[in-house]
């Protein structure tokens, strides 16, 4: 039998190159990070986000379930080492958080086609043949071999996947794992994922909740906006509406998962502002 | 198990609770969060619970997850009543098995307080009077108010019947 699958976003880059953080990118309206999670929760028993310590508490990733780097290794190879010392007998599929055009099939194949056998499953690169390291599933037996490679002053997870027993895929799609690294790959990744102008106005649908709910006199709505962000629809709204609550009493969510205000709006967003919550 | 749901009718304590046993836990703890007849002065006759269920239930089972690895815990659950309740009724019901009661009773609070602060839930009181008020949402939006109030406002659910 194989191990239980366990997943983990790798969250705990420095986005050096970017100046950024990778997380917070923001594609069809929807930030990396929430993206990632969500897809992979999809796939694993229990999804994790990877983080160094400093990072923990930050707004982006205080929201999911987190590991802390515990091991003092350079790069990603921190991430899955730390991962695999919480959960020893659980293979984890691991997944980097700034893969824009990373869809469904690719981590369906992944976890459809793994071989629990080897030390890990993980596809080969369409661009230059080498191994994906970022997405890909580690088996338990990875663990002290990872450790032994780490010992030894090696921190390259994709060397360490040319160079051990592991299942290699060709991937379903082709351009899926191609990330983000620069501002200029940021917006051609927007790019490509986004064919209309940005400036033009978006169909958008609204729900409203409790106080806004009663103001408006409704539970939702389509329309189109040239609103560019949830900030700015909400101001078009409060106008026609009258809304009493400020927005910065408010959150947003956009596609059922927290948003940020500033955040461009895609055609076919749905929208809900989220007045001060009451459960319990 | 691990989760948290939403239920349009009472719920059933002793089935949440069985599906929380477990042979190596030496503990169960849990919260009922009733409701109330009165908050901050005045009487309560009556609540209505609205969510945005499909964003609650991600974040519900988030903090269930989180509390389950954050606490080491067994088990863990969560569900809360959604629609009309009457005085007396149980709104939510948070369980916790664990190996030991020290962790299932901080897992069990750490539930409970991060469902209210972040779950988008929302309460609505009916008074005596005849008047009603969505509670956390009434006076803050009150632009005398909204300056006076300290910055961690926002989303604090201070009020209700837990």
């Amino acid at each position: 039998m194989s191990a239980a699958l366990h997943g983990l976003v790798l969250a705990g880059g420095h986005s050096t190159r970017m100046k950024r953080d990778k997380a917070t990118l923001t594609y069809l309206g929807t930030p990396q990070l929430p993206k990632a999670y969500s897809m992979l929760s999809g796939y694993v028993a229990r999804c994790f986000v990877s983080v160094r310590p400093d990072q923990a508490d930050d707004g982006v990733r205080n929201a999911f379930p987190q590991i802390l780097d515990s091991v003092a290794v350079a790069g990603p190879l921190a991430g899955i080492m730390s991962a695999q010392s919480v959960e020893p007998a659980a293979a984890w599929m691991v997944l980097a958080c700034d893969l824009p055009f990373l869809d469904d099939a690719t981590l369906a194949h992944l976890v459809e086609h793994r071989d629990p056998a080897r030390l890990a499953t993980a596809y080969r690169s369409t661009h230059n043949g080498l191994p994906e390291p970022l997405c890909a599933i580690y088996e338990p037996a990875s663990r002290e071999v990872l450790q032994a490679y780490a010992g030894s002053g090696r921190t390259c997870p994709r060397k360490f996947l040319q160079t051990h027993d592991v299942a290699l895929l060709e991937q379903p799609t082709p351009r899926a794992l191609e990330n983000v690294n620069s501002n200029e790959d940021y917006w051609a990744a927007r790019a490509g994922l986004l064919p209309e102008n940005e400036n033009k106005s978006v169909q958008v649908t609204i729900q409203y909740f409790a106080i806004l709910r009663d103001q408006a006199a409704r539970s939702d709505e389509a329309l189109r906006t040239d609103a560019r962000t949830p900030r700015e629809l909400y101001e078009q709204l409060q106008q026609r509406y009258g809304f009493t609550l400020p927005a910065d009493m408010l959150r947003v969510a956009v596609n059922t998962e927290f948003g940020d205000w500033a955040q461009p709006l895609a055609d076919g967003d749905a929208v809900v502002f989220i007045p001060p919550v009451a459960g319990g | 198990m691990a989760g948290f749901a939403f239920s349009r009718t009472p719920l059933d304590v002793v089935a949440q609770r069985r599906a929380l046993a477990d042979p190596s836990c030496g503990g169960y703890a849990a919260f009922e969060g009733w409701v109330r007849n009165h908050n901050e002065g005045r009487e309560v006759t009556k609540l209505e619970y609205q969510a945005f269920e499909a964003l609650a239930v991600k974040e519900g089972a988030r903090i269930v997850a989180d509390a389950i690895t954050r606490f080491g815990v067994v088990s863990a659950a969560c569900a809360h009543r959604i629609g009309a309740l009457e005085i007396g009724e149980l709104a939510v019901w948070v369980g916790v098995s664990a190996r030991h009661r020290d962790e299932a009773f901080r897992a069990c609070r750490y539930i409970i307080d991060e469902v209210k602060h972040r779950v988008p839930i929302w309460k609505k009181e009916f008074y005596v009077n005849g008047d009603s008020g969505w509670v956390n949402c009434e006076r803050c939006a009150l632009p005398s108010r909204a300056d006076a109030l300290p910055a961690g406002h926002r989303h604090d659910a201070d009020a209700g019947p837990t």
